[in-house]
């Protein structure tokens, strides 16, 4: 057994929200550099530019990258041997949202559905917990933007739609947003499990590195097959017409029960934001 | 690989009906003056004014609203970052105001076509911004007050003094969507 002080999730929480909310990770910085060779619309390229110089200005003025700074979404991986030292991790976690965007002047963007009052420090945090072997605890952070979770979506398909419906449904999601979700994007896909599952693996699809091939050869050439397509729906950097819809599209797949076939589909905004950390 | 170029127009506000006039789906426009801010609930209260006859809390005629809900500033900011937010949740309000004598909009994302008919009758113009490029919107603003709805945080309406804010012309007042063609340009 390892004692872990709870304060050290809060502080690492902390710290991780400022970081992913400033600095863009590598792997999309390249990506949309590549993106950028390859464009083909003047006005895109354009954009691409820009949001290669948004990320520079924001991580040398370590200010957010952008100002929907998110829903703060928290996947917690905890060793099955560590013993947390005084206190509750919800509240370690919520404290160190608290922290993190008070500190890294950060926008609170969380409100009471109808009164669409604002909690004013972030919070309440989603936090996905799962007991994993050994005495480490993983932190991984991923503040997400209103605007492109807005365009994600679940369908309960008949297994007869097979892996063709599946493709359509995943495709015409992302032909409906259009520009609403900052293009070019990044789609995370869950299918299987059940209706809860599904739109959870979608949204851990998302935080594998971009640019990585899926190590499931079947899940790789799908995730070829999707990208091409959604590319080839012109939508283009911010919606104004181009070569990248998508930088890449990530697909996680579960069994699921012998009258199902979920499918969901979680976007992610270019400002595509995750950080992590072992304690 | 396709030839086009990109034409690059300064406006200094507020908008008229002759600025309005020549611009173009698709120019990039660099714009100077003064604009307001407003998003979702901000523009709920602001049609519960006009609701009630009562007075709005800037002069709209001629003005360009931005829907934006910025992060707060740091300490000798003028303000945090500042991209755009989608701009179809305001289309259930943007007809209203746009009969009040608003002229101009920033945003993202594509608007309803009763917006977009709003537009062309009363000659006004939409404009996208690029989003998620908050901290490089945020250079080109250099005042920032939080004139009405303070208790919104940042959803607050807000005067800014902005410099060379960059644009696109999106929607202009000849009927032209850049969504539309943009997409039929380059969808295979």
């Amino acid at each position: 057994m390892r004692e872990v002080a709870i304060d050290e999730i809060t502080q690492a929480v902390r710290d991780l929200f400022i970081d992913a909310n400033c600095t863009l990770g590598e792997d999309v910085v390249l990506a949309l550099q590549q993106a950028l060779e390859k464009e083909e619309s003047a006005i895109g390229k354009e954009v691409l530019t820009e949001l290669i110089e948004n990320a520079r200005i924001a991580q040398q003025e370590v200010m957010p990258i952008c100002q929907d700074t998110g829903l703060a979404v928290v996947f917690v991986e905890l060793g099955q041997d560590v013993h947390l030292m005084e206190g509750d991790l919800t509240e370690a976690i919520t404290q160190g949202v608290r922290d993190g965007y008070r500190d890294g002047y950060l926008r609170p963007s969380i409100c009471h559905c109808f009164t669409r009052q604002n909690t004013g420090d972030n919070t309440p945090v989603i936090i996905h917990l799962e007991v994993v072997p050994g005495d480490r605890v993983k932190i991984i952070v991923l503040p997400k933007g209103g605007g492109s979770e807005n365009m994600s979506g679940i369908r309960m398909l008949a297994s007869a739609a097979g892996l063709e419906g599946v493709k359509e449904f995943i495709v015409q999601r992302v032909k409906e947003s259009g520009a609403n979700p900052c293009p070019p994007i990044i789609v995370g896909v869950g299918i299987g499990g059940t209706f809860d599952q599904a739109a959870l693996i979608a949204k851990k699809a998302l935080l594998r590195p971009v640019g990585s091939t899926n190590a499931n050869l079947e899940l790789a050439a799908m995730e070829a097959d999707l990208l091409a397509r959604i590319n080839d729906l012109g939508i283009g950097p911010s919606g104004y017409g181009g070569r990248t819809t998508a930088l890449a599209v990530h697909v996680e797949m579960i069994p699921c029960h012998i009258a199902s076939l979920p499918v969901a589909v979680n976007i992610q905004c270019h400002a595509h934001r995750h950080k992590e950390k072992v304690l | 690989m396709r030839k086009e170029h990109v034409i690059t127009k300064r406006i200094t506000l507020p908008l008229t009906d002759e600025i309005v006039g020549g611009l173009r789906m698709g120019d990039n426009i660099l714009i100077t003056g003064i604009i307001y801010t407003a998003r979702d609930t901000a523009h709920q209260r602001l049609i519960e004014l006009i609701d009630k006859g009562a007075e709005l809390p800037f002069d709209i005629q001629g003005q360009i609203i931005y829907y934006v809900g910025p992060t707060p500033p740091k300490p000798g900011q003028p303000i945090g970052s500042a991209g755009p937010t989608t701009s179809g949740r305001m289309d259930a309000y943007t007809h209203r105001l746009i009969e009040q004598g608003l002229k101009g909009m920033i945003g993202k994302g594509q608007r309803s076509q009763a917006v977009r008919d709003s537009m062309k009758k009363y000659k006004a113009v939409y404009f996208g911004a690029t989003g998620g490029a908050g901290a490089l919107l945020s250079k080109r603003i250099k005042k920032a007050e939080v004139i009405a709805f303070a208790d919104l945080g940042p959803e607050a309406i807000r005067r800014l003094e902005v410099e060379d804010f960059p644009a696109v012309v999106i929607n202009d007042i000849y009927g032209k969507d850049l969504y539309d063609e943009g997409v039929k340009r380059f969808a295979r």
